[in-house]
């Protein structure tokens, strides 16, 4: 019988982080979640789309429990994930990896990739179990997955490209074995040409893999080729959430049109 | 009637340590007052490097032209003096680039900072603070302050009057970025150079901004070059496009006829790259490869390695343009016939 608890589990969670008074005078609460209720199946690509300052990073932060909500709970393949233990939690953080906006500002310049991709390997030596030999052959295996070969273990980051980078940090978060992968804007940087093969890759793995994405971004066209469903979030609120074809070709709200509506669409003048 | 801009055969190379690049192979372009051409292609291609080459930013060295001539409106730029640079510069060529944060002096107020640029046109042209040439500084400079509140009005930012006294820290990303349109469009230049101007930006404000640059090319009549690597932002904002490749314009002409009737192997593959609801999952055409290293660039058509179309004649010569519709040319040896290969 298949496993039909949600990957992940959203529910009522809200984030305020509390006004200030200071010297130079005092600043309001602010709400940068508000009652967020989200469900992510396994092996679905779930697309949160928001403008900046909608509280996508938040929600990230909260999912990767390095921010605490204010309330509500946060259920990871149907467990609470502020009631683990700290030993808990460091194995449940093998299952969710992240990969960031930015590959020229994510990888320590001063570490080889063989040291990038195996160093989530040996942070959860415990609960992977891999002696050295076995980590590296895995970061050559890993290198090998995402287009780029074993040949370049021994190079450093600036001898790469943007969307080389990018692959080094896609082999980094499959490290340490995830089944849910956050993307935070993984293609906003790089060309289109490059934005194209990355995606590309990312399909190819959730087939072999069977990885569950959650992928933050603002290019609606990326969203609605990558994604099965969309939520999108307003000033810390999910406004719509639905199917990508339902919330792209029949949007509700007022903020979905506007969103959709300023799309710049190139196919105005295909034949 | 002369091109408000023309570019005549322009060549740029880069000295560096492992030798010089020609980061411009022989760039042809001309803008009419009206046109908005976006000039497109990847990272590295030339983009910028052209748009700074019009307002003579390039730093020079490590950028020498070897040949060419940037015309505004007849006038060569090239043998210009940067002291004769800087007269035109605000005046007949305003400039916007991609950063907003950083094109803001912080320790100013957003007022000054307009004003000055308003002063700096106006001590070239004196009917732009419509005040006599003989007034005292203190009138200029109120004249100069209330068309900055103008300007802010027209580029949509509420409370114009007030939020002159405010600093850059105090506005948002796009705030910013009207201030700076603000600040292009003040000295009322001829040509307008945007470098990436929304990059930066969510969609909805990048909307709103492309919008407020159309709205300033129908009412001052002016010139713009706006640069992106979003071809969907060309569509919607610009009349022309001109396709950068390693140096090179590959393919120019109308929007319509460019991004609608792609003749270029490299414009097709650009925009067979970019989703769009139609795309099936895993369909999606990346382009393999890399831009070349212009240092040692591959011989004859720049694109060919990365071509899918290429044969032995590709690699002989630089293509030159070929016409291929009203207006719309395309540098590839094979354009005439690419149609039949396409849908073979």
């Amino acid at each position: 019988m298949p496993d039909t608890t949600p990957m992940l589990e959203i529910e009522n969670v809200s984030k305020i982080y509390p006004g200030r008074r200071g010297m130079f005078g005092s600043s309001a609460a602010v709400h940068a979640l508000t009652d967020v209720s989200l469900a992510v199946k396994r092996g679905e690509s779930f697309g949160l789309v928001g403008e900046s300052g909608s509280g996508k990073t938040t929600m990230t932060r909260s999912i990767l429990q390095l921010e605490t909500p204010s309330a509500g709970v946060i259920r990871f393949m149907g467990k609470d994930m502020a009631q683990l233990s700290a030993v808990e939690m460091r194995r449940l953080r093998a299952k969710i990896q992240i990969v960031f906006q930015d590959p020229y500002a994510s990888l320590n310049p001063r570490m080889s990739v063989h040291d990038i991709v195996t160093e989530p390997m040996l942070i959860h030596v415990e609960t992977l179990g891999l002696n050295a030999r076995q980590r590296t052959d895995r970061a050559a295996e890993l290198l090998s997955l995402v287009g780029l070969g074993p040949q370049y273990l021994r190079r450093y980051p600036h001898e790469f490209s943007g969307g080389q980078r990018q692959r080094i940090c896609i082999a980094r978060a499959l490290a340490s074995g995830p089944e849910l992968l956050l993307l935070d804007e993984p293609t906003s940087a790089l060309d289109v040409s490059v934005q194209a093969q990355v995606l590309n890759l990312l399909f190819e793995l959730q087939d072999k893999l069977g990885l569950t994405y959650f992928f933050i971004s603002h290019d609606l066209a990326v969203v609605r080729y990558l994604c099965d469903r969309v939520a999108l979030i307003y000033h810390g609120k999910i406004v719509e959430q639905g199917s990508s074809d339902e919330i792209f070709d029949n949007p509700k709200g007022d903020y979905a049109r506007m969103l959709i509506g300023a799309m710049p669409e190139v196919r105005v003048y295909a034949e | 009637m002369t091109a408000l801009l023309e570019i005549r055969d322009l060549h740029l190379s880069m000295s560096s340590y492992e030798g010089s690049a020609d980061v411009l192979n022989g760039i042809n372009l001309t803008v009419n007052r009206g046109e908005i051409w976006g000039l497109v292609g990847e990272s590295g291609c030339g983009k910028s490097l052209t748009g700074l080459s019009v307002s003579r930013l390039a730093p020079s060295p490590p950028a020498h032209y070897s040949k060419g001539q940037i015309l505004l409106e007849g006038r060569d730029l090239l043998p210009l003096t940067q002291r004769e640079m800087q007269k035109l510069r605000g005046k007949r060529i305003g400039m916007i680039f991609q950063d907003p944060t950083t094109n803001l002096n912080p320790a100013f107020r957003i007022g000054e900072q307009l004003t000055d640029v308003a002063l700096a046109a106006a001590a070239q042209d004196d009917t732009i603070l419509d005040c006599p040439a003989h007034s005292s500084n203190r009138t200029r400079r109120a004249a100069a302050w209330s068309l900055a509140v103008e300007m802010l009005e027209k580029v949509g930012i509420p409370n114009a009057q007030s939020r002159l006294a405010s600093y850059p820290h105090e506005f948002s990303g796009g705030m910013r970025q009207r201030v700076l349109i603000a600040m292009a469009m003040i000295g009322r230049p001829d040509l307008l150079i945007a470098d990436e101007p929304t990059t930066a930006l969510d969609v909805s404000v990048q909307a709103q901004i492309l919008k407020q640059i159309k709205a300033n090319v129908a009412e001052y009549d002016m010139g713009v070059v706006l640069i992106t690597h979003n071809l969907g932002v060309v569509a919607q904002t610009c009349s022309h496009v001109a396709v950068m490749y390693a140096g090179n314009i590959v393919e120019n002409g109308p929007v319509a006829a460019v991004i609608g009737n792609p003749v270029h192997p490299y414009t097709r593959a650009l925009l067979s790259a970019i989703p769009t609801k139609d795309t099936k999952r895993g369909a999606l055409k990346g382009l393999a490869g890399a831009v070349p290293n212009l240092i040692n660039p591959p011989p004859g058509c720049r694109f060919a390695p990365r071509c899918a179309f290429a044969q032995p004649a590709c690699t002989k010569a630089t293509p030159p343009p070929e016409t291929v519709g009203p207006n719309h040319s395309a540098a590839c040896i094979r354009a005439a016939e690419m149609e039949a290969l396409i849908h073979a």
